[in-house]
């Protein structure tokens, strides 16, 4: 079966190391924070200017000076700080932030991603997302193998215009974990019965299948 | 202390000098923290032919949401329009410019614009349009764009508190955009929601020094609209 939104946060909640400062972008990403395992504390960083998220306020301490990337209103955990944007890419652009978690409509094998325009269709902007892929060395993108008619999104080269070029290293999709290397990406893990033929299938980029492809394990 | 007196009675002496045709930066990050009264003025006022530089531009109807009703930016300079129909339609329709900046670069751009920093070179867009016309040079094996830095003629900030020499206290995440443009304005109006007298605030605990704002001016009403109202149930009662 393919993985639901919350299963691929699961996974990607794995990666997280104790003591990690991390980055989640909207959507599937900020599910990643109710999954984080027993005995690892990460402190969640919202580029509008919080280290330090928290879970969302109760209706009586609900602030609107406190928000996320997202504009959701949330709360700061003890040992948070503030500060202003210049500062908050500081640390995203200077390479402080451990991990960042973000979506994206297609990715590439040479490692580009496109994730914030469709020409004459849809205009949301940037954001922080050139920036973030920009600065971060640990990555993991989360995103739809395909789109709904089939048709991948994990291709040779990103038709869309592009957020970044290069940069990014693993990809985590409701069918398959994969990493992208030497030009290629690598199937690294599937979900739980998930066939190697599915996703080859809805794989249009060169994709190198190891002779053993282990399950993904979920564990909550 | 008379010419370190910085506060102003009215939002039309706040805005005293301001003009079509002017660039300006409008703190916030959403709906957080941004002048409600002074985008309200400039609304009133009317001013046409405006570049604004602010991360988003409100939603309709409301912040800068306002001026796109009357067609008062004809540049805009932010990275994020999402939550903004009207906003969408003029940039699709090519009735308003819109130059779409990561948002890391325009707080850095406009950080360097306050420092008297004219360029820096920045990894982020590197390989996308962003970088298209742009130098870029490759420094110890990586690859940069050259991005110019923003000043602008007035710089409408809010802040939480402020004495009356023009010193800044931010709350929060309300915080965002608001001390650079402090620093980049060449008239920087603070809207705040309480003043008070020089020396009841701790100078180690400034964000903005004073001598980077002109005016200030208590608001008269924050509404604090919040665009994604998102909440926990209470725990236990007792």
């Amino acid at each position: 079966m393919a993985l639901t939104r919350e299963q691929i946060a699961m996974r990607v909640a794995q990666e997280l190391e104790d003591g990690f400062y991390v980055n989640l972008g909207i959507g599937i990403p900020t599910l990643v924070a109710n999954y984080i395992p027993e005995g690892v504390k990460v402190m969640l960083q919202s580029e509008n200017g919080l280290l330090g998220m928290g879970q969302f306020p109760t209706e009586e301490t609900i602030d609107p000076d406190l928000i996320n990337a997202g504009k959701q209103t949330v709360t700061a955990v003890t040992g948070a700080a503030f500060f202003s944007s210049a500062e908050s890419f500081a640390m995203i652009r200077g390479g402080h932030v451990d991990l960042t978690v973000l979506g994206a409509f297609e990715v590439d094998q040479e490692g580009n991603i496109a994730s914030w325009m469709i020409p004459g269709k849809l205009v949301k902007g940037m954001g922080g997302a050139m920036d973030l892929v920009a600065g971060a060395e640990n990555i993991i993108v989360t995103m739809t193998h395909a789109n709904k008619h089939g048709v991948s999104k994990i291709l040779k080269k990103c038709t869309l215009p592009l957020t970044g070029a290069k940069c990014i290293k693993r990809v985590i999709t409701e069918l398959a974990l994969m990493e992208i290397k030497d030009g290629a990406f690598h199937l690294l893990e599937r979900a739980p019965g998930v066939s190697v033929e599915e996703i080859k299938e809805k794989t249009e980029a060169d994709l190198v299948v190891p002779d053993h492809v282990p399950e993904m394990k979920l564990n909550s | 202390m008379s010419g370190f007196d910085k506060v102003v009675h009215s939002y039309e002496e706040a805005l005293e000098g301001f003009t079509d045709n002017m660039t300006v930066m409008v703190g916030g990050f959403g709906l957080c923290g941004i002048p409600e009264g002074l985008i309200e003025q400039v609304y009133k006022m009317g001013c046409k032919g405006l570049t604004a530089i602010s991360n988003n531009a409100g939603v309709d109807g409301f912040g800068l949401g306002k001026w796109l009703e009357k067609r008062q930016i004809s540049t805009m300079i932010g990275s994020y329009v999402g939550e903004n129909e009207l906003f969408e339609k003029l940039l699709l329709s090519g009735e308003m410019e819109v130059i779409l900046t990561p948002q890391g670069t325009l707080a850095e751009k406009i950080r360097a614009g306050g420092a008297g920093i004219p360029a820096f070179f920045t990894a982020t867009g590197f390989g996308t349009q962003v970088a298209e016309g742009k130098e870029t040079r490759n420094i110890d094996g990586r690859d940069y764009v050259l991005e110019p830095s923003l000043t602008a003629d007035f710089a409408l900030i809010k802040a939480w508190k402020a004495d009356t020499m023009g010193n800044l206290i931010f709350n929060k995440t309300a915080m965002n955009f608001n001390p650079m443009m402090a620093t980049a304005g060449k008239i920087t109006v603070a809207e705040v929601e309480e003043i008070v007298e020089p020396g009841e605030l701790d100078p180690n605990f400034i964000h903005t020094p004073g001598i980077y704002v002109q005016r200030v001016i208590k608001g008269e009403h924050f509404e604090k609209r919040i665009e994604q109202r998102t909440v926990r149930p209470s725990t236990k009662e007792a």
